[in-house]
C-alpha cells in the first residue's frame, strides 16, 4: 500500500518537477493547514481557545506510530485511528471543563497540553520517552497529504455551512441567545472542541509519516501558540482564511531562512500588525471569493495607495474621496 | 392530554434572593391560553428576574414553574426554549456578525433534521430541509417587513429593525409562549404605537400567548388583557389594565405624581 502510494507520487512529482525539499515543505504545509482548520472551527467559529492543541496533535502521532510499528497496522486504518483517539480524548476533556465559564477552560487545555508532553516522556516502554518513538513507515508523501488535506477542507467546510457551523456561530455571537433559541451550547461546544483535536490528531499522524521519528517535545507549547497565531492571522471566522495562514507560516520561514532563529520574533511582529491593521485577521468573517481578488489585483495600484495612506495616517479625507472615485 | 383550560403558564409561590436582595417574593400567576399578560413595575422591581427563573437562567429558590403542565422549574435555558417558550432580551442580543437571515434560520436548527454524514454529503434530504428553513427563515422576515434587508449583517439594522428581528428569531422556534422583555424601551410614541400594532398581529397569525415587560403605559394599555404590578419584589397589584391604573397603591410605587 505504501509503495503503492510513493510510486504514484514519485510519477507525480517528476512529472511537475517537484524536487525532495519542495516535497518537503508541501507536506508541511498541509499538516499544518490540517491543524489549523481544526483549531478554525474551535477558535474562529466557536471563539473557544485552546492552548493545548499540539497535546492531541502528539496522541494522533503516537497512535499512528504505535499501530503501524508494533501493531503492523495499514497506515490508513492507522491515520484514522490516530484522529479519533484524539478526538475521543478531547470529548473527554471537553466534557469535564465545557462547563467552566472563559479563561478556565483556557487554563485546562494549556495544562492537558504539557501533561500530555510529560507524560509521553515518562512512558518509555510505549513512546520510548525523550529519546524519541524511531521507525516509522514513510507513508506521508505528498499526494497523501495533498489529499488528505483536500478532504479536510472539503468535511470542515461542509460542516461549517450546515446547521452544525451555524450552531457553533451562534454561541461565538451570543451564547445567551443561541441558549434562548434552542442551542445546548455546551454540546455544541464540546462537538467543536472534539472535532479541532480530530483535525489536530490527524495532522500530527501524517507528522508521524513525514518525519519517521517522533519526541514528545516537537509538541509542546510553542507548537499550540503557532496554531493559535496562525488561526488568527488567517482571520477568525474564514476557513479559506485559515488555509492562507497555514500556507504564509509554513513557506514564510522557508522563503527566508537565513532568519529562521526569529522566526517566533516574526510571528510576534505579524501578529502585532494584523491586529493593528485587520484586527480580524486576512480573511475575517469573510471566505476568500475569486471575483473579489480579481477586482482587487485590477484596483492595486489605487489599494496600495489607499493602504499606504492608511498607515501613515496621512490625507484620511483625500483616501476617502479615492475611495468614492473608484466606485 | 392538555386541557384546553389549563394555564399556558403558571408560576407558584416563586421566590429568588440574590444574597441579601430579595429579588422575587412569593410571586404566583397565572396566564390564560391566547392572552397578552403585562409585567410591570419600576427598575429593579423584579421582572427581568421572572423572565430568567422561567426560561432556566436560574432556578428559583423555592416554588414551582409549569408551562402546559409540565414542571419547568429547573429546566435549562435550551431545553426551556425547545419546549416553546421564546424570549427577547431587554439589551437586544443578536447574533451580530450574521446575516438577518441567518439569525433566524439558527432559531429554527430543531427543524433541521439531519445527521453529519447528510450534512457533509449534501444529501437530498439535507437540500430539501435546509431550502426549506431558509424558505420559511423568508417568509417571516416577509411578516415583520425584514426580506429587503435579509442579507445584511443584523447589526446594521437600525434599532427599531433589530427589535422585530428579534423577535421574528423568536417566533422561528414556533413558541406557544413569547415572553418580550420590554419591546417598547427606547421607542418614542409613534414607534411604540407601530410596536403595539406589529404584536397585535403576530398575536393573531400565529396564535400565541404573550407575557411581556413593559414600562410604556399606553402599550400596557392597548395590548394586555391582564396585568401584575411588581415593586420591590413583591406582587402589589393584579387586574385590567384600567383596575390597576386606579389602584391607589399602583400610583404611589409607579404612576408617581401623574395622576
Amino acid at each position: 500500500m505504501i509503495e503503492l502510494f510513493s510510486q504514484i507520487n514519485g510519477a507525480v512529482s517528476s512529472f511537475f518537477q517537484i524536487n525532495t525539499y519542495l516535497q518537503g515543505v508541501i507536506i508541511m504545509m498541509c499538516i499544518n493547514i490540517i491543524a489549523v482548520l481544526g483549531m478554525s472551527v474551535l477558535t474562529g467559529f466557536t471563539r473557544l481557545f485552546s492552548f493545548g492543541n499540539a497535546g492531541f496533535m502528539s496522541i494522533g502521532a503516537y497512535t499512528a506510530a504505535i499501530l503501524t510499528v508494533q501493531f503492523k497496522v495499514n497506515f490508513i486504518f492507522a491515520i484514522i485511528a490516530g484522529a479519533l483517539f484524539a478526538g475521543f480524548i478531547a470529548y473527554l476533556l471537553g466534557s469535564i471543563t465545557l462547563k467552566l465559564k472563559g479563561d478556565y477552560f483556557l487554563i485546562t487545555c494549556l495544562g492537558f497540553g504539557e501533561c500530555v508532553r510529560v507524560l509521553f516522556n515518562y512512558m518509555k516502554g510505549t513512546t520510548g520517552g525523550s529519546a524519541g518513538y524511531p521507525g516509522i513507515p514513510p507513508y506521508s508523501t505528498m499526494l497523501f497529504c495533498v489529499i488528505c488535506t483536500v478532504l479536510a477542507f472539503f468535511i470542515a467546510w461542509r460542516f461549517i455551512h450546515s446547521k452544525y457551523g451555524r450552531n457553533l456561530t451562534s454561541i461565538r455571537e451570543n451564547e445567551m441567545a443561541a441558549e434562548a433559541v434552542g442551542i445546548n451550547a455546551f454540546r455544541f461546544k464540546r462537538m467543536s472542541f472534539t472535532f479541532s483535536a480530530i483535525y489536530a490528531g490527524w495532522a500530527g499522524a501524517l507528522y508521524a509519516g513525514y518525519l519517521m521519528y517522533i519526541v514528545p517535545n516537537s509538541f509542546n507549547l510553542a507548537k499550540s501558540c503557532e496554531l493559535i497565531t496562525t488561526t488568527v492571522i488567517g482571520g477568525l471566522g474564514s476557513l479559506t482564511g485559515s488555509v492562507f495562514g497555514a500556507i504564509i507560516v509554513t513557506v514564510l520561514p522557508e522563503a527566508f531562512r537565513a532568519l529562521a532563529n526569529y522566526r517566533m520574533l516574526l510571528y510576534g511582529l505579524a501578529v502585532i500588525l494584523i491586529i493593528m491593521f485587520r484586527p480580524s485577521g486576512l480573511y475575517g468573517y469573510k471566505e476568500f471569493s475569486l471575483k473579489r481578488f480579481i477586482k482587487g489585483i485590477i484596483n492595486l495600484p489605487q489599494n496600495a495607495k489607499l493602504f499606504w495612506e492608511r498607515i501613515t495616517g496621512k490625507n484620511k479625507i483625500k483616501a476617502n474621496k479615492g475611495d468614492n472615485g473608484n466606485d | 392530554m392538555t386541557n384546553t383550560n389549563s394555564p399556558v403558564l403558571e408560576m407558584q409561590n416563586v421566590d429568588k434572593h440574590f444574597g441579601g436582595v430579595h429579588a422575587i417574593n412569593d410571586f404566583s400567576v397565572k396566564i390564560e391560553r391566547g392572552k397578552i399578560h403585562g409585567l410591570i413595575g419600576p427598575n429593579g422591581a423584579g421582572k427581568t428576574t421572572i423572565f430568567n427563573n422561567i426560561t432556566g437562567i436560574y432556578a428559583p429558590d423555592s416554588g414551582k414553574i409549569f408551562f402546559m403542565e409540565n414542571d419547568i422549574t429547573k429546566t435549562t435555558p435550551h431545553k426551556v426554549a425547545q419546549l416553546g417558550i421564546g424570549r427577547t432580551f431587554q439589551n437586544i442580543r443578536l447574533f451580530s456578525n450574521l446575516s438577518v437571515v441567518d439569525n433566524v434560520i439558527i432559531a429554527s436548527n430543531m427543524d433541521a433534521k439531519y445527521n453529519m454524514p447528510q450534512a457533509i454529503f449534501k444529501t437530498a434530504k439535507y437540500k430539501k430541509l435546509e431550502a426549506y428553513l431558509r424558505e420559511e427563515a423568508m417568509d417571516l422576515l416577509g411578516f415583520v417587513g425584514l426580506s429587503d434587508k435579509a442579507n445584511e449583517r443584523a447589526s446594521s439594522l437600525p434599532y427599531g429593525h433589530q427589535r422585530k428581528l428579534e423577535i421574528a428569531r423568536a417566533m422561528a422556534l414556533k413558541p406557544k409562549l413569547l415572553l418580550l422583555d420590554e419591546p417598547a424601551a427606547g421607542m418614542n410614541a409613534e414607534e411604540s404605537l407601530d410596536l403595539v400594532q406589529f404584536v397585535k398581529e403576530i398575536k393573531s397569525h400565529f396564535d400565541i400567548t404573550i407575557l411581556m415587560i413593559e414600562h410604556h403605559m399606553d402599550v400596557v394599555t392597548n395590548l394586555c388583557d391582564h396585568c401584575t404590578v411588581l415593586n420591590f419584589g413583591k406582587t402589589i397589584a393584579v387586574g385590567t389594565p384600567a383596575e390597576i391604573k386606579s389602584n391607589p397603591e399602583v400610583i404611589k410605587a409607579y404612576l408617581g405624581g401623574d395622576e
